[in-house]
């Protein structure tokens, strides 16, 4: 899966849990959490559908390093082999 | 026992009977769902509040009752054959009443009453509306069309993503002649697109319709306000124990099972209740504690706005099941169907507004509730433990208290309860 791939991959499932945004454009560098207005709970919802989608599941530990929508790309383009 | 098209706002007049879930025969139990009930909010799943067999359905789906209509007859333990016979006829006499279909909403006052005298059974009960319902009901008005006229049986429905609703808001945007325009749901780029276009004939949007929902929570806090004396309580809960007996828990778990702190801080706050029992419940000329703990859970919408739906009988449920109600409360918010009792029932209120980042809450009691307790953000602190100073994670708990009902002590009671609880996360499970 190339990095595109991966992107629209959380894009659409970002759109999926946060109607609200769809069609809006996801900034990169910007914390997903507040620019989207989205809570813990939807958050917790993103990563499980990524991890449904993507075959990666996100350890808490490692929640500082899927912030953005740019870290998250990358930490996702890392594992999935 | 008959049950009527029931209440879930304060000015919620009538609802439709979606669809009924049950047939004359079915046996139910308490907080059975017995049929949909299509409010100008959306569906809403109306329950029974006692075991039984329904005996007859008398109403009709697709038709649109004030609230108080008989739609059924059930047979609980209390009921014999007499009773029920006498509960048949009323009920069928009562829909067959002539007036009826006239009176559907919306009522002058005067018809209001005139179908109250004539719904209602001695039997009803009169409780007073919380503040919850009047924002609930109110939620009715924000969200879909305008008032329904006299049409009861083919309502105009506006098909709208939340999107969609909150830029029609902004716009002054009427939905109801978008969808003139349109077919099938409207999104926002639709809305977008007639104001554009309105713009364009140089017919400015009529000023936007008040924010019902806004107006319904500014008539409950200032009610609040004018008649609650609140006092306010907080401290600083150290969070790193809980945090890491829950870290601990998640890594083994799939992230599906993953226990979020609102979830664990909700457990806790039910456990502190349990120990000091006079925040949950209302003030009704008088203190009535409630021995069922509902606790609403401020949730935010997507299309704006928040609600506090109740997490029913939260004393029952260790935290997994506390985390699956949660999860429940907030898809059932942000898009499903709240039952009645989710939308009626809160003995207390939890807010957590730690996800944007403040230190500490000072919440504004719903009335008849007599508490609200509320959590900031978990962040690290400098902590002092023993003569040294140490990072912890820690949480800003605070409490509302109607001073009516309870003194500082119990409010300070709870929040040390509170505390302790949190230093022992392994007896939440």
């Amino acid at each position: 899966m190339t990095k595109e791939e991966i992107k629209k991959t959380i894009v659409d499932a970002i759109y999926e849990i946060a109607p609200e945004h769809e069609g809006e454009e996801i900034p990169e560098k910007e914390s997903l959490q507040e620019s989207l207005e989205i809570d813990s709970y939807d958050f917790l919802n993103l990563l499980t559908a990524l991890a449904k989608k993507l075959g990666v599941e996100v350890p808490e530990e490692d929640y500082g390093k899927v912030d953005t929508l740019e870290h998250m790309v990358d930490y996702f383009a890392e594992r999935i082999k | 026992m008959i049950y009527k098209m029931p209440s879930l706002g304060a000015d919620m007049e009538s609802g439709i009977l979606a669809q009924w879930k049950v047939k004359e025969g079915d046996t139910l139990k308490k907080g059975d769902v017995i049929a949909d009930i299509e409010t100008s909010k959306g569906v809403i799943e109306g329950e029974v509040y006692e075991d039984g067999t329904v005996e007859k359905i008398v109403a009709k789906e697709g038709i649109e009752y004030p609230v108080g209509t008989p739609l059924a007859v059930i047979r609980t333990e209390k009921d014999d054959d007499a009773t029920i016979q006498r509960e048949i006829e009323e009920a069928v006499s009562a829909l067959s009443a002539p007036s009826k279909k006239e009176e559907v909403a919306p009522q002058k006052e005067e018809e209001a009453g005139k179908t109250e005298s004539v719904f209602k059974t001695p039997a009803s009960e009169e409780t007073p509306k919380s503040a919850a319902e009047e924002l609930f009901g109110a939620i009715a008005k924000t969200e879909t069309e305008p008032e329904k006229k006299s049409e009861p049986e083919a309502p105009v429905r506006v098909r709208a993503t939340p999107l969609a609703k909150k830029r029609a808001r902004e716009l002054g945007v009427d939905l109801e002649e978008v969808a003139k325009k349109v077919h099938g749901k409207i999104s926002a780029k639709d809305v977008e697109a007639f104001a554009k276009e309105m713009a364009q004939k140089g017919s400015a949007p009529k000023a936007a319709k008040p924010d019902a929902m806004r107006m319904a929570i500014a008539a409950a806090m200032s009610r609040s306000n004018a008649e609650i004396p609140h006092y306010y309580l907080s401290t600083p809960i150290n969070m790193t124990r809980a945090l890491e007996w829950l870290r601990d828990l998640n890594a083994k778990r799939s992230i599906r099972e993953r226990i979020l702190p609102a979830a664990l801080l909700i457990r806790a706050v039910v456990k502190a209740l349990e120990a000091v029992p006079e925040l949950n419940g209302f003030w009704k000329d008088g203190p009535v504690v409630s021995h069922e703990i509902h606790p609403g859970i401020a949730i935010a919408r997507r299309e704006g706005g928040l609600i506090t739906p109740a997490l029913i009988d939260a004393q029952e449920k260790n935290l997994d099941e506390t985390m699956k109600a949660l999860t429940d409360l907030i898809e059932r918010t942000r898009g499903g169907k709240l039952t009645s009792s989710q939308m009626t029932r809160q003995t207390i209120t939890i807010t957590n507004l730690g996800d944007l980042g403040v230190e500490k809450v000072y919440g504004v009691i719903y009335p008849p509730q007599v508490a609200l307790v509320g959590f900031g953000r978990i962040m690290e602190r400098p902590w002092a433990e023993g003569d040294a100073i140490a990072v912890r994670k820690v949480v800003e708990a605070s409490i509302a208290g109607d001073h009516r009902a309870t003194d500082g002590r119990t409010g300070a009671l709870f929040l040390s309860k509170l505390d302790k609880v949190l230093q022992k996360p392994e007896e939440l499970l």
